[in-house]
């Protein structure tokens, strides 16, 4: 009995797993979202084109792929692409999106005050009040109930 | 718009008797009391205490005078009244989780209960045994059932779930009724058959199902703030609309084309369904609206507001405009069924109830038409 007392193996076990009722997700196949295209984008904020890098920037959101490496590069690109907006320009960028758009872009800000960076914080809050005022808080509610977000 | 408060605890579950004399209701506790109206007061008559847990719903059947209430304690009760006494029939639902909701069917001949055992108990009488029994429909159902509605042919049966979807199932009990007649949802109704599925992956747990009046639309709130709508047919369509409001937690047929719902954000809302553009519209706050008094604000209280609430004026939005003063949790017809709703009522988590007139709301909002 003094050997089986010893290892505390046994506490490392994921109990959830052996469970025959979890709750599993379906898979939609996502093997093949790669993000927005970062060249079409990085071409459009060259040429100062903002408004259309934000609508390039939020297409092809890599929702539900599992490689990490897509989401977080999509989420620079989105980074970049908001702070290189006016602050005046905004609202009339928040304005040219559908209710997806703003839905998607309200997902984006929030992962992006996850893992904040020099200024990103401000730029985001700023995309934040201009978001929350065109989705409403249906559109915030709908980004911490989201399964599988960017 | 009258408003009654009857508790300071939220009203868990209510159910109204058939001439709307009396509504039964649950003080979030494990009774259930019994009002009946008194002119303009309300006065308990009867206190239900059998369960042994909170009781998470109630329906009372207008034609047979029955109550049913479910419980946490995993039982249900038919309460029968004699000689004014409400007595109660213990129902064994072979469930070991909670039960959250229960309705009786429209020819009340049955009653389905939906729980935390991830399945639904469809309980009918057996005449032999002088006994209520019950049926289980379990696939594919994953997690808690949130909400149900029958269809009106006593058949189908509508529910909502916290994983994520809305279902219609088949409800056929063959020792208590004929076989149903094909309908748009489907023509073969075996009992436990899925005849319709909400798609797609994630959303939130839906909240509250009704079906239309005439059982061909079924509309949904789920905790994503969406509402959806779904029309029975070849090709079921389902249309849906992201609100911007906070998660709707119940809902309602008010005629064929226009939905009430209520949720967290305390106020009811009007959606307008258009099949022929198979999409579901806002269509407006339905609340009186508070006339704010106009008054002229000091200095020193400009600067006041402005320390503490960095804004200069005197009301902050966080004040609550509407009638009810916490989320709104369960709305129920009152008049005119569910194709021409003259008054429903909503209770909530403020202990109050409120009757909505709906004649007087389109009047008092330019703007609302209820079609």
């Amino acid at each position: 009995m003094s050997k089986n007392t010893v290892s505390d193996r046994f506490r490392r076990v994921d109990v959830d797993e052996y469970d025959e009722n979890k709750f599993v997700d379906e898979e939609d196949g996502g093997e093949n979202q790669l993000g927005p295209d970062e060249a079409e984008v990085d071409s459009l904020i060259r040429q100062g084109n903002l408004m259309e890098a934000l609508h390039a920037v939020l297409k092809n959101p890599p929702i539900n792929t599992k490689n990490q490496n897509v989401k977080d590069r999509a989420e620079g690109l989105v980074l970049k692409v908001l702070s290189s907006f006016k602050s005046g320009d905004i609202e009339k960028g928040v304005q040219s999106l559908d209710k997806n758009g703003v839905d998607l872009l309200m997902k984006y800000i929030y992962k992006g005050f996850e893992r904040p960076s020099e200024n990103s914080s401000a730029v985001l809050l700023q995309w934040h009040e201009k978001a929350l005022s065109a989705g409403g808080v249906g559109c915030i509610v709908r980004v911490l109930t989201a399964r599988k977000t960017v | 718009m009258a408003y009654h408060s009857f508790l300071l605890e939220p009203i868990s579950c209510h159910a109204w008797n058939k001439d709307r004399t009396q509504i039964a209701l649950c003080p979030n506790n494990h009774d259930v009391h019994i009002y009946k109206k008194d002119g303009t007061k309300w006065t308990k008559i009867h206190e239900l205490k059998e369960h042994n847990g909170q009781v998470t719903g109630i329906d009372w059947a207008p034609e047979s005078n029955r109550i049913v209430t479910c419980g946490a304690d995993r039982n249900a009760y038919v309460w029968t009244q004699k000689e004014g006494v409400w007595k109660p029939t213990l129902v064994i639902l072979r469930i070991n989780r909670a039960a959250r909701c229960v309705k009786w069917s429209p020819r009340e001949n049955k009653f389905a209960v939906g729980s935390g055992s991830r399945l639904i108990s469809i309980c009918y009488f057996e005449q032999e045994n002088d006994w209520w029994v019950c049926k289980h429909i379990k696939k594919p159902i994953r997690s808690t059932i949130l909400s149900l509605d029958w269809h009106p042919n006593n058949v189908l049966l509508a529910a909502g779930s916290c994983d994520f979807k809305c279902r219609v199932f088949s409800a056929y009990i063959k020792e208590v009724e004929e076989k149903p007649g094909p309908t748009p949802w489907g023509s073969k109704m075996p009992f436990g058959e899925m005849l319709f599925e909400s798609g797609g992956s994630g959303g939130g747990w839906v909240h509250s199902v009704c079906f239309s009046h005439s059982g061909n639309r079924l509309a949904w709130t789920s905790h994503d703030s969406t509402v959806a709508v779904a029309e029975g047919g070849k090709t079921c369509s389902v249309s849906s609309l992201s609100s911007e409001t906070l998660p709707l937690l119940c809902v309602t047929f008010i005629t064929e084309n226009s939905i009430v719902a209520a949720g967290h954000d305390c106020y009811p809302v009007l959606f307008v369904y258009d099949s022929a553009k198979g999409s579901v519209a806002f269509g407006g706050k339905l609340d009186v609206p508070k006339q704010a008094a106009q008054k002229g604000i000091s200095a020193r209280e400009r600067f006041q507001n402005l320390d503490r609430r960095a804004s200069a004026t005197q009301t902050s939005d966080q004040d609550l405009t509407t009638l009810h003063k916490n989320s709104i949790s369960q709305i129920s017809v009152l008049d005119g069924g569910r194709s021409n709703c003259a008054k429903f009522c909503t209770t909530g988590m403020d202990g109050g109830m409120v009757i909505w007139d709906v004649k007087t709301l389109e009047s008092a909002m330019k703007d609302l038409k209820i079609v």
